[in-house]
This record gives C-alpha cells, sequence and structure tokens, in this order.
C-alpha cells in the first residue's frame, strides 16, 4: 500500500510554494522508488507553518512545515514518510502543535484533513448528516434548530440567523432565493476563502439545508473575483455535488428541490453589503438600497431572500447534525458558539483560530500570535476589517463578544484580526480608512461619498506642518465630519469608517506629531 | 503575430456575440457576460457596450454604468501582465506602502497605467484573502505571498522572460 503525504492546495499554501513541493515530493518519490500517494488536502489554516506537509503513522498524522521544494531532498534522507521525526522541520503530531489544540474547531473540523472535492471524504467525516437530518422534519422545525442554536450573523452583522430565515418561511411567494455572500473583502479576512477552496460541500449543504427551511429552490452564491482558486474550486463542487444527486431536483431522493448557480463579483467592496450584492446579482450597478423593504421580504429580483454569510450557512450543517444545544453550549452571553479568527498582518503565527466566544484579543494575541513578525512592539490591532475600530494595547483586555465589542465603540465584524508594530504611524491609517471609502463607496448617500474625500482632504491639513495653528479647528471639523458620517450614511460602508478614523486619531493622537519635521 | 486590426476587431465582435448569446437569457446577465468578454480579451471593448444593451435590452448608459461602477473591469488593453498590488491594511502592517513605492519606481508607471514596451500594467487590489502572509501581490490567477522589493524584481525577471520565450516560439 502506497503511504499517503498530504499536501494543502489552498491559496496562501500555494503562494507560499505548495505546488512547487507536491510536485517535487512525486519526482523525487520516483526516483527513490517510494510508493508515495500527494493527497492535495485543505489547509490547516497554520499559515506561517506552510506548506505544512503530513504523513500518516500509528499515532496520528506528523506535519512538517514550512516545507520549501528544496528541503524535499533532505525530507527524504531521513525518510519522514515513514513518520521518523528527526527532520529539523518537524512539529510533531499535527492535532498537539499548540496553535491548534487549542482551538474549538466546529465549522472548520475538517480542515487540513479532507481533500476539497472528494464526496467520498466529506460523508465519510459527517458530512451531509445535517442535512439528511433536515430532510426529515419540516421547515419549522429546521428554523427552530437554527433560532436555538443562538447563531448570528457571522458576516459581521451578528443578526440572529433563526429570525431572518422566519421572515423569509413566512413571507409568502412563489419563488424564494438564498443567496451566500462570499464577498469576503475585509483585509484581515480569509475564513470564507478558506471554506470555499477547502470544504466546499459544508456550504452546499448548508445551502441546501436553507432553502428546506425557507421554502427556497434556487441559490446564489456571489464569489469574490479577487479569489480565483475559491472560484475555481467551488464551481467543481457544485458539479459534482449536482451529479451524486446533493443539489438539483430531487433532492437526495426526496421530493425537495435546490439549485445553485455561482456568480462571480468584480472587485467592488461595497457588493459585500447584502443589498449591493443583490443589486449586482441582478446585473446593476451595487448601488446600495434603503431598507425596509429587508432582503427577507423583497430580495433578490423583488422576492422574499436570505443572505447569510460563507461562514453562517457553514455553521448550519453541524447545528444540524449535532442538535442546536451542543452548538449553543459554546460562547458567552448572547454570542454563541464559536467564531473563527483570522490572526494577519505582522504577527509571527498567522492563521485561523476558531474559538468559542468569550476569550480576551489578549489571549489571543499572546497565546496563538506570539509576537510580531517583523519582532518589533505589538503597537494597534484592527478587528473587523477596514471599517472595525484601531485598539490599543489598553483594550487588548476585551472579550472577543459582539456586545463587548460594541460598548467599546468596536466591531467584531467578521473576524479579522490585523496587528501592526511600532513602525506604523496611525493617521496615515486613518487617512488610508477615509481614501478607502472614497475608492468603494458606491456614491448613493453624500456623507459616504463626499464626506469621505473631505475627510482625506481635512486629514491632509491636519498633518500638515503650515497649517499647525489651525489644527484644532481641523480636528473639530473633522469629528463633525465623522458624524454626519456615521448619522447619515445609508449603509455601514459611510456609517462605521469613522470607527478606524477616529480610534486612530483618539489612540494614537501623537503620531500626527511627526510630520512635523 | 501581425494581424491585423480589421481583423482582430472583427474577431473580438465576433467573441463578443458568442458571450452574449451563450448568456442572456439567465437572470441578471450582465456581470456573466462581461465577466466572459473580459476572461478572453482582459478588458471589455468599447464597441462591446452597445451589443450588449441591444440584446438586454437595456439602454448603452446602463451598461456602461455597470463597467465602469466595477473596478475589476477594464476599458482598454492591458500590457501582457497585469499585476496587481494589494493596498489593503494587512498589507500595509507588513510593508505594502514601500511596495507600491518601489513597482512605480522600477515600472515608471503608476496604477492603472502600462510600459511602454506593453509588458506590465500596474492595478491596485483590496485584499486576496492572503493576509497571513503579507504583502501579496497577484498576476494572472497567481498569488504571490511575502513580498518585498527583491521578490518584486524577481516575479518581474521571470514575467518578462516567460513572456520573450513566448515570442520566440
Amino acid at each position: 500500500m502506497s503511504i499517503k503525504v498530504y499536501v494543502p492546495r489552498d491559496t496562501t499554501a500555494n503562494a507560499r510554494g505548495a505546488n512547487e513541493v507536491a510536485l517535487m515530493i512525486e519526482q523525487t518519490a520516483y526516483q527513490k522508488d517510494v510508493d508515495i500517494n500527494v493527497v492535495r488536502t485543505s489547509s490547516r489554516g497554520l499559515y506561517w507553518l506552510e506548506p505544512l506537509i503530513e504523513v500518516d503513522t500509528e499515532k496520528g498524522r506528523v506535519a512538517f512545515g514550512p516545507v520549501s521544494a528544496a528541503d524535499v531532498n533532505s525530507l527524504f534522507e531521513q525518510q519522514f514518510y515513514a513518520g521518523q521525526e528527526e527532520h529539523e522541520l518537524c512539529q510533531g503530531l499535527t492535532e498537539e502543535i499548540p496553535f491548534l489544540k487549542n482551538q474549538q474547531r466546529l465549522t472548520f473540523a475538517r480542515a487540513g484533513i479532507t481533500e476539497p472535492l472528494s464526496l467520498d471524504d466529506y460523508t465519510a467525516h459527517d458530512g451531509f448528516k445535517g442535512l439528511q437530518n433536515a430532510l426529515k422534519i419540516s421547515s419549522q422545525q429546521i428554523v427552530d434548530q437554527i433560532k436555538n442554536s443562538g447563531l448570528r450573523g457571522r458576516g459581521g452583522a451578528a443578526f440572529p440567523t433563526g429570525i431572518k430565515w422566519q421572515t423569509v418561511l413566512d413571507a409568502p411567494a412563489e419563488q424564494k432565493y438564498i443567496v451566500c455572500n462570499a464577498d469576503e473583502g475585509d483585509s484581515g479576512t480569509f475564513s470564507d476563502r478558506m471554506i470555499l477552496e477547502g470544504d466546499p460541500f459544508v456550504l452546499i449543504e448548508g445551502m441546501c439545508i436553507a432553502g428546506l427551511a425557507v421554502g427556497a429552490t434556487q441559490g446564489y452564491i456571489y464569489i469574490r473575483s479577487e479569489y480565483p482558486l475559491a472560484n475555481e474550486v467551488f464551481a467543481q463542487a457544485i458539479e459534482l455535488a449536482q451529479n451524486a444527486g446533493y443539489l438539483g431536483n430531487n433532492l437526495c431522493g426526496s421530493d425537495k428541490t435546490f439549485h445553485l448557480q455561482l456568480r462571480m463579483g468584480a472587485g467592488a467592496y461595497i457588493c459585500g453589503e447584502e443589498t449591493s450584492l443583490l443589486e449586482s446579482l441582478e446585473g446593476k450597478r451595487g448601488m446600495v438600497r434603503v431598507k425596509p423593504p429587508l432582503p427577507a421580504i423583497e430580495g433578490l429580483f423583488g422576492q422574499p431572500t436570505v443572505v447569510n454569510n460563507v461562514i453562517s450557512l457553514a455553521s448550519v450543517p453541524i447545528i444540524m447534525h449535532q442538535g442546536a444545544d451542543a452548538y449553543e453550549h459554546y460562547g458567552l452571553g448572547r454570542s454563541r458558539g464559536t467564531l473563527p479568527l483570522q490572526l494577519t498582518g505582522n504577527i509571527k503565527q498567522a492563521g485561523l483560530v476558531e474559538l468559542a466566544f468569550g476569550s480576551t484579543l489578549r489571549e489571543l494575541l499572546d497565546t496563538f500570535g506570539l509576537a510580531t513578525r517583523t519582532g518589533n512592539k505589538m503597537r494597534a490591532v484592527q478587528v473587523g476589517g477596514p471599517l472595525g475600530a484601531y485598539l490599543p494595547e489598553s483594550l487588548w483586555e476585551l472579550p472577543l463578544d459582539y456586545e463587548a465589542f460594541a460598548q467599546a465603540g468596536a466591531v467584531l465584524g467578521h473576524g479579522g484580526i490585523v496587528v501592526f508594530d511600532d513602525t506604523i504611524n496611525m493617521t496615515e491609517m486613518a487617512r488610508y480608512a477615509m481614501e478607502f471609502c472614497a475608492i468603494e463607496s458606491c456614491g448613493k448617500c453624500t456623507p459616504c461619498r463626499i464626506g469621505s474625500t473631505r475627510g482625506v482632504e481635512l486629514i491632509d491639513k491636519i498633518i500638515d506642518p503650515l497649517q499647525l495653528s489651525q489644527r484644532e479647528a481641523h480636528l473639530q471639523l473633522l469629528d463633525d465630519l465623522c458624524d454626519t458620517l456615521e448619522d447619515g450614511s445609508l449603509c455601514a460602508m459611510g456609517g462605521m469608517t469613522p470607527f478606524p478614523v477616529r480610534s486612530a486619531m483618539k489612540y494614537f493622537a501623537q503620531d500626527m506629531e511627526k510630520f512635523n519635521d | 503575430m501581425c494581424k491585423s486590426v480589421a481583423e482582430n476587431d472583427s474577431q473580438n465582435s465576433q467573441l463578443i456575440l458568442d458571450a452574449i448569446a451563450a448568456l442572456k437569457d439567465q437572470p441578471g446577465a450582465l456581470l456573466p457576460i462581461l465577466h466572459k468578454i473580459q476572461n478572453s480579451l482582459n478588458f471589455v471593448p468599447e464597441t462591446a457596450i452597445p451589443l450588449i444593451a441591444k440584446a438586454l435590452n437595456l439602454s448603452n448608459a446602463d451598461v456602461h454604468g455597470v463597467v465602469s461602477f466595477y473596478h475589476h473591469f477594464r476599458h482598454t488593453k492591458p500590457g501582457v501582465h497585469v499585476i496587481q498590488i494589494c493596498r489593503a491594511e494587512s498589507c500595509q502592517s507588513m510593508g505594502a506602502k514601500a511596495l507600491e513605492q518601489h513597482a512605480r519606481q522600477i515600472l515608471e508607471i503608476d496604477y492603472h497605467q502600462t510600459t511602454d514596451d506593453g509588458q506590465f500594467t500596474l492595478e491596485p487590489v483590496y485584499c486576496l484573502g492572503n493576509c497571513a502572509c503579507s504583502p501579496s501581490v497577484r498576476v494572472a490567477d497567481e498569488i504571490y505571498s511575502d513580498m518585498n522589493t527583491q521578490k518584486f524584481d524577481e516575479l518581474l525577471k521571470n514575467l518578462h522572460s516567460r513572456s520573450t520565450k513566448v515570442e520566440a516560439l
């Protein structure tokens, strides 16, 4: 029997050379006459160790990383394929690596273990069990399970998923839709991408269950164009699921129907906003819609529509399989279950950390991230993407919980965490937040469309050494402008751009002085 | 190599008409059609707009409005290699600003411009989902991680030698 060697196929693993490593292992095995079968799995999300290759042993999988093509020869010399742990890149048993061991992986239970496009692998690891359960019960019972699980939208808004589904279930219509928002545009996030590339069937299963729950027979998934591999893998997954009867008419031999189509985004950050995404799916400019009516009442093509984020939908199968209580058991206060956090930027151990709500930001930074990559002091952390606040060290004790963050004027959002060291100038980051808003604003409302450009100009004036005497007045104006954006914008783009701007100016005010020389 | 402009144009319009015919009956067909055209031509030519508008029963302005709204769609033919540099926060935390500056300097172009030899077009991009290994750069469907100025120069060299090989064939 040939020895299985697992090499991830994932955007980041590939960017760090996984394709070359896989090829080199196959070639070297052939030359040395070792019977090796290279299996391309998903990534564990331990990205600083990528390419992380694994071999089966009696004790479990043993990991080596980060492996480059140049290391392959020495790995063979030390018989890594026999589970020999002498090589300097050996990380021991994968499951024992503290970064992984200290997580609670529910939604990402299969990450790094299975082959993304193998239906056999998926079913062997609890795949489609949630769907089988859902097929046995009524729509209302499915919605009740999701309500009881306490699942809230993982895209960032944290709206209770079950309540959204109930609204769509209760809306009478000939045609309803399930739309998966895979327009993961926040910097510092990649958990959606990991599902799309690494465990696509869990998302397809989640969407099918959503369809059964609300009576929708057509689904769309909107994947951003910046994710070429995700688009490729997910398109293949849809085809495989269709051929195997997990999509289409007579779902799993039942009388139920659910069709799914993939649509690609086109580089507009605003299309991550649900109504803008719907406009885009309809073939229009991604202009934000006025709410109400809610998409649950009048969504895609004017029909009742569930719009859910990838992680929300990918969390549905495990809830339907293990039960609402099992999921609800994790978490804190009104934040139930787990949140896949993404540790990124200037951090030594960057990657995916799925944790029950409730640990603190500092625990995450210290226990999982360890230190900055540059070796300098950690100074600022942006949580929740480009519309999230910059937090100084004094706020790192905050528990990772939607309400605690909201109280501190911050957001957990989609769980992206970007770490900055002490070489960063935070006034520049405030300016960038305004600039980003100006570039990505859909243009529908004035505060966002024009206010963002005025914001950039104001910050330029604030840091201009020749206008130092007017700085206080300019700061006051910036504050007023932020009020206008917050109160006068239709959606979170304009409404939340003040979060990074205000936090950067408030907690890191001394950075303004650096422009005076 | 040197097809006449007219020949290219008629080839392009056939391609555009094929894309429209294949997709126009889908609900919300405009973006899929634009993607199909750009996938083949690397941009959406001005001549495509009235053809699409007619097929979808839209005005030229409607179609133009959509093409111009999305950063992904290009209005002009780009260079042989389109280099996208991520400008988002995670990449900035690892020195993307210096990388941008270096790229502009060495290529002697700004964003959305193409080098005189037609080899490289520079574009900004806002997150490639590779934030654990910033800074990131994308060329075609390849993502490059942990970028710095030195690795960027190597990348340029590799891309350049790739296109000279193609020309030699």
